[in-house]
């Protein structure tokens, strides 16, 4: 027996109320803003072993020098019971604007990263994952 | 969940100026997300870490706003140039008046 | 139509009448959990800095050094340092122990009370999981190594019949799943063929340290089998057999598993 979430029983409700809530979300965090795409490259497996601990790997192309880097990464999800993940700042002194960390992923869902860069733009990238329960959980 | 707990640095003790240096760290927390229910049907309590930051020679390089959706024993890599020697501090705080640190020290040539 | 008789020894070939139908694998055919499990999930049990199973072993070491009971003696007083007296002994666990099979936990535990003169751990208790991870890291990159000895073959029968017997409203065996049907998927996970080579483990699924009898109880409640006791004679024996069944197998502990 393989229990659903909210989101698969009633698809017009739970998946468009997360969305809803992950835009919202991203709304808070740029603002007035425009979010162009690009540039962003988000790495999940697409089909997770075990939605308690996904390694999530995100980079943003960019030159980090001090006149052109990257700030901040905010991480939002569209299937979690709440939309922000984590959101990483930093400067040019990190030479790579890659950073890599484990999440939870509570459903099947998109996963967003938004770039914040010096200049006060902000790009976008996203990545799609299937989770499963396990076979056995207590 | 105890007030403070382990945390492990993995980086290296020298590198040349100018060389860019991986950072993982890895803390022990359970981030206990607030969602969940005792076997009476209770609600278990949000208690996590909500923040990391990381120094190099007193100055922020690195910080990290956690959310409940950070999977237990948080685990970061992350990235820095080599400018200087001198010591490298990482620093977590949460709910619950939890705080943990480590440092690393680093000889830059 | 094929002949009647071709027809049931093709049948009988093909779901059994009782017991395994596919042979066990043996040898190099066998599968640690680890083969199944996704680069990352690898890179975070060999990577000691990746592992939370990491901190349960620091808390095992404070443990193994802390004067205890009212003996006043630490696990050091008598082993001294763990990496010399505790290297292979996790590998050859279940053992019997003054005519008792006892587990790695059990025989911990009869240290506590009869050499310190403390209480035993709790199941699954930090504390157990913290002295068991570290004594168990020990036998890491070791094969398991039980020896089938007159003294230990009731038991090994045990804990076989034990492994091919249907249980639980489901009426499943454990070697349904896990001999005849391992490599093929169960609710989008890849069925192991369940050898406890890395026990305690931190399960992604607890986000936590866990005992191979917290593990072996949670299949039981999954064919929804009351589970049985820990530290019944159940549980060891079929530890037991399972332990055997894998041996030559190296050790991984402190493994991460899905």
């Amino acid at each position: 027996m393989t229990i659903v979430g909210a989101s698969t029983l009633y698809p017009w409700l739970g998946a468009q109320a997360t969305e809803a809530e992950a835009t919202q979300a991203i709304k808070q965090i740029v603002g007035a803003s425009k979010i162009r795409s690009g540039r962003v490259t988000l790495d999940i497996p697409p089909l997770v072993e075990n939605g308690n601990s996904v390694v999530l790997k995100v980079s943003v192309q960019s030159p980090m020098t001090l006149d052109d880097h990257v700030r901040a990464i905010h991480i939002v999800a569209e299937g979690n019971p709440l939309p922000n993940i984590v959101s990483f700042h930093m400067n040019h002194r990190a030479a790579r604007a890659v950073v890599t960390t484990r999440v939870r992923l509570s459903d099947s869902q998109r996963v967003w990263a938004i770039a914040q860069m010096n200049d006060g733009s902000y790009w976008q990238g996203f990545a799609a994952t299937l989770v499963t329960l396990a076979a056995c959980t207590e | 969940m105890t007030q403070t707990s382990r945390t492990l640095v993995t980086m290296p003790a020298t590198a040349k100026k100018g060389e860019v240096i991986d950072i993982r760290i890895i803390v022990q927390h359970d981030m206990e997300s607030g969602f969940r229910h005792t076997e009476l049907g209770e609600l278990i309590p949000r208690d996590i870490i909500r923040e990391f930051v990381c120094t190099y020679n007193g100055e922020e390089i690195f910080r990290a706003d956690l959310h409940p959706a950070i999977a237990a024993n948080p685990m970061i890599m992350f990235s820095t140039i080599a400018t200087e020697s001198g010591t490298l501090e990482f620093n977590w705080k949460g709910d619950n008046d939890y705080a943990s640190s480590t440092s690393g020290k680093i000889t830059v040539t | 139509m094929m002949p009647l008789k071709l027809f049931t020894c093709f049948m009988v070939a093909l779901f059994g009448l009782s017991g395994i139908v596919f042979a066990e694998s043996f040898g190099a055919d066998r599968q640690s959990g680890y083969a199944l499990m996704s680069k990352q999930t690898q890179a975070m049990q060999d990577d000691p800095l990746q592992n939370p199973a990491t901190f349960w072993l620091l808390d095992g070491q404070t443990i193994w050094e802390q004067k205890a009971g009212k003996k006043d003696v630490s696990c050091a007083g008598c082993h001294g340092d763990a990496e010399q007296s505790m290297k292979g002994v996790a590998a050859s666990f279940p053992k019997i122990v003054n005519k008792t099979l006892l587990n790695l936990e059990g025989r911990i535990n009869l240290c506590r009370t009869e050499h310190q003169q403390a209480l035993p751990f709790k199941h699954e208790s930090k504390s157990q999981l913290s002295i068991a991870t570290y004594v168990g890291s020990q036998s890491r990159g070791m094969p398991i190594a039980i020896e089938k000895t007159p003294e230990i073959s009731p038991h090994l029968e045990a804990g076989q019949n034990i492994f091919e017997q249907r249980m639980g409203q489901l009426n499943l065996s454990c070697a349904q799943c896990h001999a005849e049907r391992a490599g093929l998927k169960l609710a989008g996970n890849t069925i192991p063929q369940a050898h406890p080579t890395g026990y305690p483990i931190y399960r992604l699924e607890w986000q936590s340290v866990g005992s191979l009898e917290r593990r072996l109880r949670n299949c039981m409640t999954g064919v929804r089998a009351e589970p049985f006791a820990f530290d019944s004679q159940e549980i060891v024996d079929l530890e037991l057999y399972l332990m055997w069944r894998a041996r030559g197998m190296l050790v991984e502990t402190p493994a991460v598993r899905p």
